[in-house]
C-alpha cells in the first residue's frame, strides 16, 4: 500500500487521503499534500479548517483513521511516536511558545541541541568548543546574543517564540513545522521572524500555518489552503486570494 | 579518587549546599564527644535517646531528599514514597530477625520466632539469603528499586496524567499496607518485624552501635546530597526540570520522557529503601504502619515546608517537621494533627517554595545556622532536664 | 441413635399420638382445672393420660402450663392443692395460681411441692407443644416452631406434620413444612415414599436439605442406592446454588457499586468538572455520617424519621463546610493540582481531628431504623437485605438527581460554561466565582449524602472517609475525568468484578488485582473508560 504510493513521489513529505475524525466529527477529510525538499510552505484556512490537527498527524501526537504519512519517501510516520518522529528530523513549534521557563535561554538551546538523547549520556554530558560556539551562531542568528544567561520565563513574547525557533534549529530537523509563529507579535518582530524563517529555509524545508497575510507574503512562497479537513486551492498567494471558492469559504458564503 | 571529586565537585556550586554538608560533618563530629566524652549528668551530654531520635530524623532527610528528586525536579508527586521506605526497611528487618531463631529439626533450619508462633515450620522462598549482610543490602535497594520500575514502568509509557499518577501511588501503598497487615504474606502481620538483637555481629542495643549507625546515617545523607545534586546539575538534571515545566516540549524536541522519568523515580526508590534500612537498624521496629498514606503524604509536606527543588532545603524540612511532631506530640498531642493539618494549607497557599524560597542565600545561610543550633541545643536541653 | 431402634421408637410414640389426636373427637367433658388437678396424682400414666387432654381442649392457659412444666416450675400448695407458678426471686417466694395468676406468696417454703415429672413425660409435652406451636393461629410462631423443628427433623413430628401441611394457609410455612415430612420420610420403610423424599429434596434450596442428603452420603447405613439418589439430588441442588451465587454476586457488587458510586460521584464533580483533587472528600463523607447521627440525638423519638430528616441536613452542612473550603483555599489553588490536592489533605486532617475533639476518637452508635432492618427472601438460599437494596435506589436516585442538575437546570449550564472556557462565560456575565463555589459545595453536600447512606452500613467514625477516598478516585479515574455516565459504569464494574474475583483470591488480592487492573487499563486509554475525544489541548 505504502510503496504504491512512493513511487509517485520523491517529497520529503507525502500526506495522501489521510483522514480522522473526533466522536464524529471529521477533523481532516481525505488530505493530500506533497512538501518538496527544501520548500516553505504556508498553510492557511479559516479556524476549524484541520491546520493544527494536521501537524498533530505528521509529529505523532494523534494518529490517522486512514491514509499515508510518509517522510523523507521511506519512513512511514503512522507508526512511530512523538519521541521517534522528532528524532529523525521533524521539529514542531507550537502556537502557544512553549520555552522550559526555568532554565535560562542558553540551557534551553543546550537541551535542544542535536545530540545523543538517553538518560546515562546526559548524566555525563559535557559540552564540547564547538557545541559552545554552535549555540553562540544560534543565539545570534534569534536575536538573544545578550540575553544568554536571562531566565527563558522572563523573556518578551516574540522573544520567546525566536528562542523557541532557534531550539528548533539546533535540533537540526530537515523538516520544521511552524504552528502561527507571529501571532500576538508586533509589525517590527513579524518581519523578523518572516527574515528568521526564510534563513532557516536555506538549509531546510518550513512549513508554516499562519493567519496573517503580511506575513505570508513576506515568506513568498507557495500558499495551500484548507477548509474542512482537506486542500480548497494551492498556488501563490495571489492566486488563491483571486480564487472564487477560496473568497467564498472566507467571507463566509 | 581525583576522577570522582572531578565529577562531583562541581555539583555543589551553590553556597547553600556547601553550608549543609559543613553542618552535617561538624554535627557529625560532635555527637561521639557529647555522647562519649562528657559524663551521663553532663548538660552537654547527648543521651542515647536523642541519638535514636536524630538519627531517626536525619533517615527522614534521606527519605525526603528521594522525594525531592522526583516531586521538586521531575515533578512526580509520589504519594506512595513511604511504600519504597517500609520495603527497604523490611529488607533489612528480615535480615535482623535472621540473626537469630528457633531450629527446626526435621529440616535443620533456623527460622524466627515469630514464624513459629504463626504456626510456619519452614522458611518461606522469599526468606531465603536473607540471613547474609550484603544480601539483605542489596535487597534494600532492589526490592523498592524493581517495584518503583514495573509500576513506572507501566504508569509513565501510559501516560498517566500527574494527578492521577499521585493518587495510584497512594493506593498502591494502601493496597501493600493491607497485604502486609495479613499474617499470610510471611512478614509478620500486623506486628511487622521486632526484637533485633544483632548486627554484623554486634549488639544492635548497645550505645556504641547506634553511635555507629548514627554517624552511618549522616554519611549516608551527605552522599545522598552530593548525589542527588550531581544528577540534578548534569545535563540530565535540566531534561528533567524541563519534563516538569513542558514535557510535552521536552518531547518534541526528542528526549524520551518515560526513560526519564523511570530513571529517576527507580533512582528515588532505591534511596528511599536505603533509608528504611538505615531507619529500622535504629528504630528498632518495622510493620505496616510505614505504608499507610499519612507517612507517604507527610513526607510531601517535609519538602513543600523545606522547599522545592534544591535538595538541602528537604533535609530541613524533614528535619525541622519531625522535631516539631516530637515537640507538639509531647506536649499537645490533640494540637499537633491541626498544627500538622495547618501546615499543609499554609505552605501550599503562602509559601510554595518553602522555606529555602523565603530566604536569599546570604539569610538562609544563617538561618540554616540557628536552625541546626536550636534543634540540636534544644534536645541537649530536653536532655538535661530529664 | 441406632436407625432401626430410632424407627421402632418412632413408630410407637406416632400410635401414641395417633390415639391422643383421636381422643379430642369423643372427649370426656374434662375441664382445665379437673385435668391439671390430675397432674398431682402420683401414677406417671394417669399424668400423661391427663396431658393428653389437656393438650386437646382450647385452652390458652395450656401452652404456658406446657412450658413451665418442661421447665419445672409448677408447684402446688399442699395444703390446698392449688397448682401454679413457682418461682424464688432473691429468696421471695413468687406463686401464681393457673387458674387464676392469683398470687400466694405468703407461705413459708415447705408448704409448696414441686409437680414432678419422668423423661417419658417431658418429651410428651415437647411433642403437644410443638403441635399446639405448628397448629397455632399466629403465622409468626407457627414459623419459628417449624425453623426450630427443621434443625433437628424428628420422626415424632411426622402426624402432627402431616396434619399440619393440610390445613397451613402460609405458602412459605406450608413449604418449611413439606420439607420437614421429606427430610423425615427419607428414612421411612416404604420405598416409594423415600423416593418421593428424595425427590423433594432434590428441589429444595434449604440448607437442611443439604446437611441431611451430605448425611446420608456419608452414613454407612444407607444402602448404595439410597446414597445414589442422594448423591443426584445434591447434585441438582448444587447447580441451582452455583447459578444462585452468581446472581447474589451480582447483587452484592451492585450494592458495593452502588456505595462506590455514592461516595466518587460527589468527587467525579470537583475533581472531574473542576479539575480540583479534594483529599478532603472522605472528611464530606464522615462528616455527612456524623449529621445522621447528630440528627437522631436530636429526634430519639422518630428514628425512623431522622434518615430521611438527615439527607438534607447532611446536604447542607457537607455543602457550606465545602463551600467555605472552596472560598477560604482552592479559590486561590485553581489550575495547579497537586497544589490543592497538598491543602486539601491539610484541611481532612483538621476536620478528623476536629471531629475527634469534638465527639471522640471512639465509632459513634447510629441506629439503622425498623423500615431499613430485615431482608427480602427470594428463596430458602437466596436474600437480599432491605438496607442494601435502598443504598442501591438511592444511588441512583442521587445520580440521576445530578445528572437532571447538570443538564437540564440553569446553574448547571453555567457551572458546564464555566468549566469549559472560563473567560466566555464570565464575558458572558456568569459569576464564574459564585458559579465555582456552588459547585464545589454541590461536590461536598453529595459526599455528605453519601455519608447518611453509609452511617448505615458501616461504623461511623473520624477515620471513616479515608478509606473512601482511594477507592473513589479510583472510580473516577477509571470512569474517565469529568463524565459522570463514566463514573457510574466504572463504580458498578468494579463493584461487581471485586465481588467476583474475592471469593477466590481474598479481599486484599483482589484490591491489589484491581488496581493493577486499573494501571493496565489507562496504559490504553490514558483518559479512562468515557474519555472525550477531541481536537488535542496544546501545551
Amino acid at each position: 500500500m505504502v510503496n504504491k504510493h512512493l513511487a509517485n513521489t520523491n517529497g520529503i513529505l507525502y500526506l495522501s487521503g489521510v483522514s480522522v475524525s473526533f466522536d464524529g466529527f471529521k477533523a481532516i477529510n481525505n488530505l493530500n499534500l506533497i512538501i518538496e525538499p527544501g520548500e516553505m510552505r504556508a498553510i492557511i484556512g479559516p479556524n476549524g479548517a484541520g491546520k493544527t490537527t494536521m501537524m498533530d498527524i505528521i509529529t505523532g501526537k494523534t494518529r490517522p483513521d486512514e491514509g499515508d504519512v510518509i517522510f523523507k519517501s521511506s519512513i512511514d510516520l503512522t507508526q512511530l511516536d512523538e519521541v521517534e518522529i522528532a528524532n529523525i528530523g521533524i521539529g514542531r513549534k507550537f502556537q502557544k511558545p512553549t520555552v522550559i521557563e526555568t532554565l535560562s535561554v542558553f540551557e534551553n538551546l543546550e537541551m535542544a541541541m542535536a545530540g545523543r538523547r538517553s538518560v546515562w549520556q546526559s548524566l555525563i554530558h559535557k559540552l564540547s568548543k564547538q557545541d559552545i560556539k554552535k549555540i553562540k551562531d544560534n543565539l545570534k542568528l534569534i536575536n538573544l546574543e545578550e540575553d544568554e544567561l536571562r531566565l527563558a520565563g522572563d523573556l518578551s513574547h516574540g522573544q520567546k517564540q525566536w528562542l523557541e525557533i532557534g531550539m528548533l534549529i539546533l535540533t537540526d530537523p530537515e523538516l520544521l513545522l511552524v504552528d502561527e509563529p507571529a501571532a500576538g507579535m508586533t509589525d517590527d518582530e513579524t518581519m523578523k521572524t518572516a527574515e528568521l524563517l526564510k534563513e532557516i529555509n536555506k538549509t531546510r524545508s518550513v512549513v508554516v500555518v499562519e493567519h496573517d497575510m503580511d506575513f505570508i507574503r513576506a515568506l513568498e512562497c507557495k500558499v495551500t489552503v484548507l477548509h474542512e479537513g482537506r486542500v480548497l486551492a494551492e498556488g501563490t498567494l495571489d492566486q488563491v486570494q483571486s480564487n472564487q471558492q477560496v473568497i467564498d469559504v472566507y467571507l463566509g458564503r | 579518587m581525583q576522577a570522582l571529586r572531578t565529577i562531583f565537585f562541581p555539583s555543589i556550586n551553590d553556597a547553600a549546599s556547601r553550608r549543609m554538608i559543613m553542618t552535617l560533618v561538624v554535627v557529625m563530629c560532635l555527637i561521639p564527644i557529647l555522647n562519649l566524652v562528657f559524663p551521663e549528668d553532663s548538660f552537654f551530654h547527648v543521651g542515647s535517646n536523642t541519638i535514636i531520635l536524630l538519627g531517626k530524623y536525619f533517615c527522614y532527610a534521606i527519605l525526603a531528599i528521594s522525594l525531592d528528586l522526583v516531586w521538586g525536579y521531575c515533578g512526580i508527586l509520589s504519594l506512595g514514597h513511604g511504600a519504597f521506605f517500609a520495603l527497604g526497611g523490611y529488607a533489612m528487618g528480615m535480615y535482623l530477625v535472621r540473626q537469630y531463631g528457633i531450629e527446626i529439626e526435621a529440616t535443620g533450619q533456623i527460622i524466627p520466632e515469630f514464624m513459629i508462633a504463626m504456626g510456619l515450620s519452614e522458611l518461606p522462598w522469599f526468606w531465603y539469603g536473607f540471613d547474609n549482610f550484603w544480601f539483605a543490602l542489596l535487597m534494600v535497594v532492589l526490592a523498592p528499586g524493581v517495584l518503583a520500575y514495573l509500576f513506572g514502568y507501566f504508569a509513565f509509557k501510559s501516560r498517566v496524567p500527574g494527578v492521577d499518577l499521585s493518587i495510584i501511588t497512594q493506593a498502591l501503598t494502601f493496597a501493600l499496607m493491607q497485604g502486609f497487615r495479613l499474617g499470610e504474606f510471611g512478614f509478620g502481620g500486623t506486628n511487622g518485624l521486632t526484637a533485633f538483637r544483632e548486627i554484623l555481629g554486634f549488639d544492635i542495643t548497645s550505645d556504641v552501635t547506634r553511635l555507629v549507625l548514627l554517624m552511618t546515617t549522616i554519611v549516608v545523607l551527605i552522599l545522598a546530597l552530593i548525589f542527588s545534586k550531581f544528577i540534578s546539575k548534569s545535563k540530565a538534571g535540566r531534561v528533567l526540570i524541563s519534563v516538569r515545566d513542558a514535557e510535552q516540549k521536552t518531547r518534541f524536541i526528542g528526549y524520551r520522557v518515560e526513560h526519564y522519568k523511570l530513571f529517576i523515580f527507580v533512582v528515588s526508590a532505591g534511596l528511599a529503601g536505603i533509608a528504611g534500612a538505615l531507619f529500622v537498624t535504629q528504630v528498632g521496629i518495622i510493620n505496616p504502619d510505614e505504608f499507610s498514606p499519612l507517612n507517604s503524604i507527610e513526607i510531601v509536606i517535609w519538602v513543600a515546608i523545606g522547599g522545592r527543588a534544591t535538595i538541602y532545603g528537604a533535609i530541613i524540612g524533614a528535619v525541622l517537621v519531625n522535631y516539631a511532631k516530637t515537640v507538639f506530640t509531647g506536649l499537645f498531642p490533640e494540637f499537633w494533627v491541626f498544627l500538622l493539618g495547618g501546615l499543609f494549607v499554609v505552605s501550599t497557599l503562602f509559601f510554595p517554595k518553602g522555606i529555602a524560597g523565603m530566604f536569599s542565600n546570604a539569610k538562609l545561610q544563617a538561618f540554616v545556622e540557628s536552625v541546626k543550633t536550636t534543634v540540636f541545643s534544644k534536645n541537649d536541653d530536653k536532655k538535661g532536664e530529664v | 441413635m441406632n436407625k432401626f431402634f430410632r424407627h421402632a421408637l418412632t413408630r410407637s410414640y406416632q400410635t401414641l399420638l395417633f390415639i391422643f389426636l383421636m381422643s379430642s373427637h369423643f372427649a370426656f367433658a374434662n375441664s382445665f382445672d379437673e385435668l391439671t388437678q390430675e397432674l398431682l396424682n402420683k401414677d406417671f400414666n394417669v399424668k400423661a393420660a391427663a396431658i393428653d387432654k389437656l393438650a386437646n381442649i382450647k385452652d390458652e392457659r395450656v401452652k404456658p402450663l406446657f412450658v413451665a412444666l418442661t421447665q419445672s416450675k409448677i408447684y402446688y400448695i399442699k395444703k390446698t392443692k392449688q397448682i401454679g407458678y413457682y418461682e424464688v426471686i432473691d429468696k421471695q417466694i413468687n406463686f401464681q395460681t393457673i387458674l387464676t395468676g392469683e398470687s400466694i406468696n405468703d407461705l413459708s417454703k415447705r408448704k409448696y411441692k414441686k409437680v414432678t415429672t419422668n423423661n417419658a413425660v417431658r418429651s410428651q409435652i415437647k411433642l403437644h407443644l410443638a403441635a399446639l406451636n405448628i397448629l397455632s393461629k399466629d403465622d409468626a410462631i407457627r414459623l419459628s416452631a417449624i425453623d426450630s423443628m427443621l434443625k433437628s427433623p424428628d420422626s415424632l413430628l411426622l402426624s402432627v406434620l402431616k396434619t399440619a401441611t393440610k390445613t397451613e394457609s402460609s405458602r412459605k410455612i406450608k413449604a418449611l413444612i413439606d420439607l420437614n415430612i421429606a427430610l423425615i420420610e427419607i428414612d421411612s420403610e416404604n420405598e416409594t415414599e423415600r423416593k418421593v423424599a428424595y425427590e423433594f429434596l432434590s428441589k429444595s434450596l434449604h440448607e437442611a436439605a443439604r446437611i441431611k442428603l451430605t448425611q446420608v452420603i456419608d452414613d454407612e447405613s444407607y444402602t448404595q442406592e439410597e446414597k445414589a439418589f442422594a448423591e443426584k439430588a445434591l447434585g441438582n441442588i448444587e447447580d441451582k446454588l452455583k447459578y444462585l451465587k452468581v446472581t447474589e454476586n451480582v447483587f452484592f457488587g451492585i450494592s458495593a457499586g452502588s456505595i462506590l458510586l455514592l461516595s466518587a460521584i460527589g468527587l467525579a464533580i470537583t475533581f472531574g468538572v473542576m479539575g480540583v483533587i479534594n483529599m478532603a472528600h472522605g472528611e464530606m463523607i464522615m462528616i455527612g455520617a456524623y449529621t445522621t447521627y447528630v440528627v437522631q440525638l436530636i429526634m430519639p423519638e422518630h428514628i425512623g424519621l431522622s434518615i430521611l430528616v438527615a439527607i438534607p441536613a447532611a446536604f447542607l452542612v457537607s455543602g457550606l463546610i465545602g463551600v467555605i473550603i472552596e472560598r477560604g483555599i482552592i479559590q486561590f489553588l485553581y489550575g495547579r493540582p497537586l497544589e490543592t490536592l497538598l491543602a486539601t489533605f491539610g484541611v481532612s486532617l483538621i476536620l478528623q481531628q476536629a471531629v475527634r475533639s469534638i465527639f471522640s476518637a471512639l465509632n459513634m452508635p447510629v441506629i439503622t431504623p425498623q423500615w431499613m432492618s430485615g431482608s427480602i427472601e427470594i428463596n430458602d438460599a437466596l436474600s437480599f437485605t432491605y438496607n442494601r437494596l435502598y443504598i442501591i435506589m438511592f444511588a441512583l436516585m442521587v445520580f440521576i438527581g445530578l445528572l437532571i442538575i447538570l443538564k437540564r437546570t440553569f446553574f448547571g449550564l453555567q457551572m458546564r460554561a464555566v468549566t469549559q472556557n472560563r473567560q466566555m462565560a464570565r464575558s458572558m456575565g456568569i459569576r464564574s466565582s459564585w458559579v465555582d463555589a456552588m459547585t464545589f459545595g454541590l461536590g461536598s453536600g453529595i459526599a455528605g449524602i453519601a455519608g447518611v447512606a453509609l452511617s448505615q452500613i458501616t461504623n461511623v467514625g473520624p477515620e471513616m472517609g479515608q478509606s473512601y477516598i482511594i477507592d473513589s478516585f479510583m472510580v473516577v479515574v477509571f470512569g474517565g475525568v469529568g463524565n459522570l455516565w463514566g463514573t457510574f459504569v466504572a463504580a458498578m464494574s468494579l463493584g461487581v468484578a471485586n465481588k467476583f474475583i474475592e471469593p477466590f483470591a481474598g479481599a486484599v488480592l483482589a484490591k491489589i488485582i484491581i488496581l493493577v487492573f486499573i494501571i493496565m487499563f489507562i496504559q490504553k486509554r490514558p483518559r479512562g473508560l468515557f474519555a472525550l475525544k477531541g481536537r488535542s489541548v496544546e501545551g
